[in-house]
């Protein structure tokens, strides 16, 4: 791989901070994203992940710290201008409508029209043909590009939202827990594309908190805790099975695991003997 | 059987080795399409009164039949949209009569020409469909409450400011007025094909299927419309401008409901205050029977025109069989469960893949 971190980030925080009152969601977090490599930000439920996601995403603003794209300073003022500057974000559970087509979810609020007013209509062909290209780009293949979303996978969905998200000039593709809600197979399949996304040269953020899903395609991984960056270290510096242990909490798990062991619970028998980190 | 189908862009130049741009088969398509079940309902009832009633093998009784299938056919165009669009609307029985009552007491107490009384039953018929989208959009209940509403207050409203106005239950006979007759021309006429004559409404609500079939198919609006309906979140995050679009739909039901109104002043001079109370359920009827969800995000208006088909067969089948009308009702609320079954089964069928 190229030596990606010489070049300008095309998503770069620095010290960014937020509160909410007086909660402290963020404090001093610096992250960049570089083109084609998939950066990820692991932690546990309430680390700060989603805030860090809606500010990159242009859908809450931040209080210190400076947020860049391409090196110039920018706040957004809502998700519109965040997409206008190629940032565009797939979440989990907004990515399609169910029973609409393929073709039309593709190009759902960006329409391709041809003709003139009051003949301006749906330029059908044209968007059918492209949705069919774009998708086999990425790799996916449908039995019919007519055929309800709603009849494809949970991973098959998320991969035409990542297809459309690309197809529509994102330079910087935001996943919010792709695969969360998945199978072992269908998260297989999503991180296929995620690694096609950077292969196209996106900037991939990937949110999780599976550690081994991060570690099949990230190239720099983030941990954040209580809203700070707990690790931030490249793929060469880390191994999986530390990934793991920082992604679990580090010593606070060591701590709890003799807190278990001391534990008694008649009805139930001893607890299974953790095995191991992974 | 291939006529139901629409018209197919040609797929995208197919390269070897990739089956990705084909399209299910001919088949398939046809039964996977929202009109299917109402199509086979329709044949079915139709089969049955030619059958059994002699007096509606006629092409005069065809013109009649289609009459009535026009009346509750154009609400039911803006009553299909909107169900579509994930809402429904109770309110466009008593809606029409609304319009109905407007125009012909705004031109009667201020003696103008009708036209300008036309005009405003316009204004607000499409003034009560916005309110109803504003209100359902700012106070996010569900449909069933603010249409409730709006439909008992409508009723209401007919019948006191009826009575305030001109004293009694109708309103005064509009017929001496100036532009009665060429309003009466665009509303109410017949035209005469053949031998038959045949009511104006039949082309007007013809007319309104074709352009909302184009609208929803062809055009962005009706990308929107199956959007907002089917998941206005998803909707809303990619850029579809959910509020307009519902408001939008609730105004083209104020739309419909004006026209069908129209028709009825001009066809009888004067209109009930009463009337239209159970229409509603009639119109949403035939909208479900012509494969709209209930639930949104799925429909066509041709399908909700064949549902109105059905009901204008069963009304005058009804008669010219020499039964006793009051089985229409029972009729109407069979044929409904038959269609929904049968829309289930086949969209279950289609959807096995």
């Amino acid at each position: 791989m190229t030596n990606a971190d010489d070049r300008v980030p095309v998503v770069e925080l620095e010290g960014i901070g937020k509160h909410y009152g007086n909660i402290r969601a963020l404090h001093d977090v610096s992250l960049a994203v570089h083109e084609a490599r998939v950066t990820c930000i692991l932690g546990d439920n309430g680390a700060g992940k989603s805030t860090l996601i809606k500010i990159v995403s242009g859908l809450h603003g931040y209080d210190d710290g400076t947020y860049r794209v391409d090196g110039e300073p920018v706040r957004f003022a809502s998700p519109r201008d965040a997409l206008d500057r190629g940032i565009a974000t797939v979440y989990q559970d907004l990515a399609v409508v169910p029973l609409m087509p393929v073709w039309r979810n593709f190009f759902l609020g960006s329409e391709r029209t041809t003709g003139h007013w009051p003949l301006r209509r749906l330029d059908v062909r044209g968007m059918r043909a492209t949705a069919d290209a774009e998708l086999r780009k990425m790799g996916i293949h449908l039995p019919d590009i007519d055929q309800p979303i709603g009849t494809l996978s949970g991973g098959q969905r998320q991969c035409v939202a990542i297809a459309r998200a690309i197809y529509f000039g994102a330079r910087v593709l935001i996943l919010d827990e792709p695969t969360a809600a998945l199978g072992v197979k269908q998260s297989g399949v999503v991180l296929k594309y995620v690694a096609a996304a950077r292969e196209a040269g996106l900037g991939v953020i990937f949110i999780t908190h599976n550690p081994h899903h991060a570690f099949l395609v990230g190239d720099h991984f983030a941990v954040l805790k209580h809203g700070e960056v707990e690790l931030d270290a490249a793929r060469d510096a880390l191994t999986l099975d530390e990934l793991t242990l920082h992604m679990a909490g580090g010593a606070e798990l060591e701590t709890l695991k003799h807190e278990l062991e001391r534990v008694d619970s008649p009805g139930l028998g001893a607890l299974p003997q953790p095995s191991g980190t992974a | 059987m291939t006529q139901a189908v629409q018209p197919a862009p040609a797929p995208a130049p197919p390269e070897p080795g990739h089956a990705q741009a084909g399209r299910r088969s001919v088949g398939k398509r046809f039964f996977g399409r929202p009109e299917v079940g109402s199509l086979m309902g329709a044949v079915a009832v139709f089969v049955m009164f030619f059958v059994i009633a002699e007096p509606f093998r006629h092409a005069a009784s065809l013109s009649t039949v289609l009459y009535a299938s026009s009346t509750i056919g154009i609400v039911t165009v803006g009553v299909a949209l909107l169900m579509i669009g994930g809402e429904f609307d109770l309110s466009a029985g008593v809606a029409v009569t609304t319009s109905a009552l407007t125009a012909a007491m705004f031109a009667f107490e201020f003696t103008t020409n009708v036209w300008v009384g036309i005009v405003v039953a316009l204004a607000l018929s499409l003034g009560i469909g916005m309110f109803n989208g504003y209100v359902l959009i700012r106070t996010r209940l569900p449909s069933f409450l603010v249409m409730l509403s709006t439909f008992l207050m409508l009723q209401g409203l007919n019948l006191a400011v009826t009575k305030l106005v001109s004293g009694g239950v109708a309103t005064d006979s509009i017929a001496d007025m100036d532009g009665f007759d060429s309003a009466r021309a665009v509303f109410a006429s017949a035209l005469t094909i053949g031998a038959v004559s045949v009511k104006v409404t039949v082309f007007w609500w013809l007319a309104f299927v074709a352009i909302a079939t184009w609208v929803l198919l062809r055009t962005k609006v009706g990308n929107w419309i199956f959007a907002v309906g089917g998941q206005a979140d998803s909707a809303r995050a990619v850029g579809v401008p959910v509020k307009r679009t519902k408001i939008g739909l609730f105004m083209t039901v104020g739309f419909t409901a004006w026209f069908a109104g129209m028709h009825k002043l001009f066809a009888f001079n004067t209109v009930q205050s009463g009337e239209g109370v159970g229409q509603e359920l009639i119109f949403i009827a035939a909208a479900v029977i012509g494969g709209c969800l209930l639930t949104g995000g799925y429909g066509s208006a041709v399908g909700a025109a064949i549902g109105a088909f059905i009901f204008g067969m069963t009304g005058q089948g009804i008669v010219y069989a020499g039964w006793n009308p009051d089985w229409f009702m029972f009729f109407i609320g069979a044929t409904l469960l038959a269609a929904t079954l049968l829309n289930l089964w086949v969209r279950n069928r289609a959807a096995r893949r």
